[in-house]
């Protein structure tokens, strides 16, 4: 028995997103994306529930979980910080700006500040190349950076 | 000649502009609902005489691809669409701009798309990043939903259409239509053998269409404008390369950005008149459309003598006053792909460029086959070492060798996206990456950003 369940809101989103498709199978990464929005990260225990809800082998979800980079494989911070230094964005001053995010929050690429609060992390290309450098926080945007506004965006995550 | 239009851009910039009241004051949906009503030939010949290439990168005639549907449709085996609006390619933005600005243009498109190859569901493949982007075209779907313009009868007439917008998890590869495939299914982001073409067996082993969002978002402006006389607006009709598109450039210009021209624009005045010139001095090279495609240095000339070349018309002249277009751009040995440049000035350090790039592709290299695995890998370890100041000759002609062994090794196009790219770097600039290796990196400006 896994110890995971959804919410009952999110439980009948899940109906409404099997709705969509001819095929459980198919549901397979959108579930995922709402567990994580849950519970943070995607343990055994949710790839036992999902296995579980959408008829599949905790094999082919693991496989699924392992495979695409927004998943979450241990536990992340309260706020994800996502610096782009993809080409576009490095020609603009993306690794000055990852450096500034480095410095500001004490920890390098890949780790968490103590408190919890942020999750630093690289990001391949975004699709903002025309308004490099830029960084994505949790789900928004933020664009045409200079370190003065890293410094206001960082800021209020860490406050 | 310059010519920016504003066919699909009309609304960017608009307040509220990605809301349905403001797409129907500007005939939204009008197209739609005729294309209901048409025969379906007749639909198809349109967008064949539209002549709109892919705009993911590829350039494959829209409307051929849609006359490859098998017809009639049987019941047993419905019919899909699929939009890849994956947008992952490095330099490459204009999708978004779309959705997040024009989100009706796209669930129009799809509407007459879904007539169009018998389909009655179609779905919009989005990264899971572009919160926006979803959002909006959500909004969108909800809206057209409201009005009954999707549903069991759109507009009244009795052809079920729905769309729904689903999300990857974050990897670039799922920007390949059979990878994006098997994403959609549920499953790991792995390209599949073809044939099977998805025309035959896509989405759910069905006979699927799969178009760049851009390319159907295209759909009823052609459709609007008749499929000749939007063709026609492109330079290089003659080549059945037809129509407007949306132009992406970034990089070292002085107005970065999204414009819509006529099919056809040179690079330019892409990077001159609409991206504002090279910031902070001269151009050392453009990657031309997302950084697959192999660069291209300024001081390049077309030389095509042979009357029968694409380029022939231009034979003599800079690579930068050639039009950009999909025959025009193979025969320069590189590809428009998805019309969106990265310039470089000279200030780059060539090498850190190359490096940053296969960065990337190691990254986002899905793993299935080992040339590609293991080349992107061993490319980006090399170069890694050479920024370091640590690589030698021999180490410098294993690169090619390398990216020579990646080439037709492997099931997608990925490891030809990885290797052509990696090719063009080291046979155009081979004098300072010999320069780099010899003076251990201290011929090198060492950085990328001015």
């Amino acid at each position: 028995m896994t110890k995971f369940a959804l919410s009952p809101d999110r439980e009948k989103h899940v109906e409404e997103i099997l709705s969509r498709y001819p095929n459980r199978q198919a549901a397979c990464i959108p579930v995922l994306h709402l567990c994580q929005e849950q519970n943070g990260w995607i343990s055994d225990d949710v790839v036992a529930w999902v296995a579980a809800r959408l008829d599949l082998s905790a094999a082919h979800v693991k496989g699924v979980v392992t495979f695409y980079t927004l998943f979450n494989k241990e536990p992340v911070g309260k706020h994800q910080v996502w610096v782009c230094r993809t080409l576009s964005c490095a020609l603009r001053g993306a690794d000055e700006i990852l450096h500034h995010c480095e410095k500001r929050l004490g920890i390098h690429v890949g780790q968490t500040t103590k408190d919890g609060k942020v999750t630093l992390r690289t990001a391949e290309c975004l699709a903002s190349c025309g308004t490099a450098p830029m960084i994505q926080v949790d789900k928004d945007y933020y664009e045409n950076l200079t370190t003065a506004e890293v410094d206001r965006i960082l800021d209020r995550l860490i406050k | 000649m310059l010519r920016q239009t504003t066919y699909l851009t009309k609304r960017y910039g608009v307040p509220e502009g990605w809301t349905l009241p403001v797409y129907e004051r500007d005939g939204g949906y009008e197209q739609a609902r005729r294309a209901l009503s048409m025969p379906r030939e007749a639909l198809v010949e349109e967008m064949k005489a539209a002549n709109i290439r892919g705009r993911g990168g590829a350039g494959f005639p829209m409307g051929v691809k849609w006359s490859f549907m098998p017809w009639p449709p049987k019941p047993e085996k419905p019919h899909y669409l699929v939009i890849n609006a994956d947008e992952g390619e490095p330099g490459t933005f204009k999708d978004r701009t779309i959705m997040e600005l024009d989100p009706h243009a796209v669930v129009e498109g799809c509407i007459i798309g879904c007539f169009g190859i018998g389909a009655h569901a179609a779905y919009i493949y989005v990264r899971d990043e572009l919160h926006l982007s979803k959002a909006r075209l959500w909004g969108a779907i909800k809206e057209a939903r409201a009005k009954g313009y999707l549903g069991a009868k759109p507009f009244g007439i009795d052809y079920p259409v729905e769309v729904y917008v689903h999300t990857g998890a974050g990897a670039y590869i799922c920007g390949e239509e059979t990878s994006l495939l098997n994403s959609l299914e549920g499953k790991r982001g792995e390209p599949r053998l073809k044939p099977p073409f998805p025309a035959q067996s896509g989405a759910f082993g069905m006979p699927t269409t799969v178009n760049n969002l851009e390319t159907i978002a295209a759909v009823p402006v052609a459709l609007a404008m008749g499929g000749d006389a939007f063709s026609k607006l492109s330079d290089l009709h003659d080549q059945k390369d037809g129509g407007c598109r949306l132009y992406g450039v970034s990089g070292h210009v002085n107005t970065p950005g999204v414009f819509e021209a006529c099919v056809g624009l040179t690079l330019r005045e892409l990077i001159y008149d609409l991206g504002g010139g090279v910031k902070g001095g001269e151009l050392l090279g453009v990657i031309p459309g997302g950084s697959s495609c192999p660069i291209l240095r300024p001081d390049e000339t077309v030389n095509a003598p042979d009357p029968k070349s694409p380029l022939h018309r231009w034979h003599g002249k800079n690579v930068l006053d050639v039009p950009m277009g999909v025959e025009t751009y193979r025969a320069l040995g590189t590809m428009l792909g998805t019309c969106c440049a990265i310039v470089l000035n000279k200030n780059t350090d060539i090498v850190l460029a190359m490096h940053n790039l296969m960065r990337f592709y190691r990254h986002e290299s899905c793993g299935q086959c080992t040339p590609c695995r293991e080349g992107s890998a061993w490319l980006f370890r090399i170069l890694d070492r050479m920024v370091h100041g640590e690589a030698t000759m021999e180490e410098l002609d294993r690169l090619h060798e390398i990216a020579d062994n990646i080439m037709g090794n492997t099931i997608c196009a990925f490891g030809e996206g990885t290797a052509m790219p990696a090719l063009g770097f080291l046979r155009k600039y081979r004098k300072e990456f010999e320069e780099h290796v010899r003076t251990k990196g201290k011929s090198g400006t060492g950085r990328l950003a001015l």
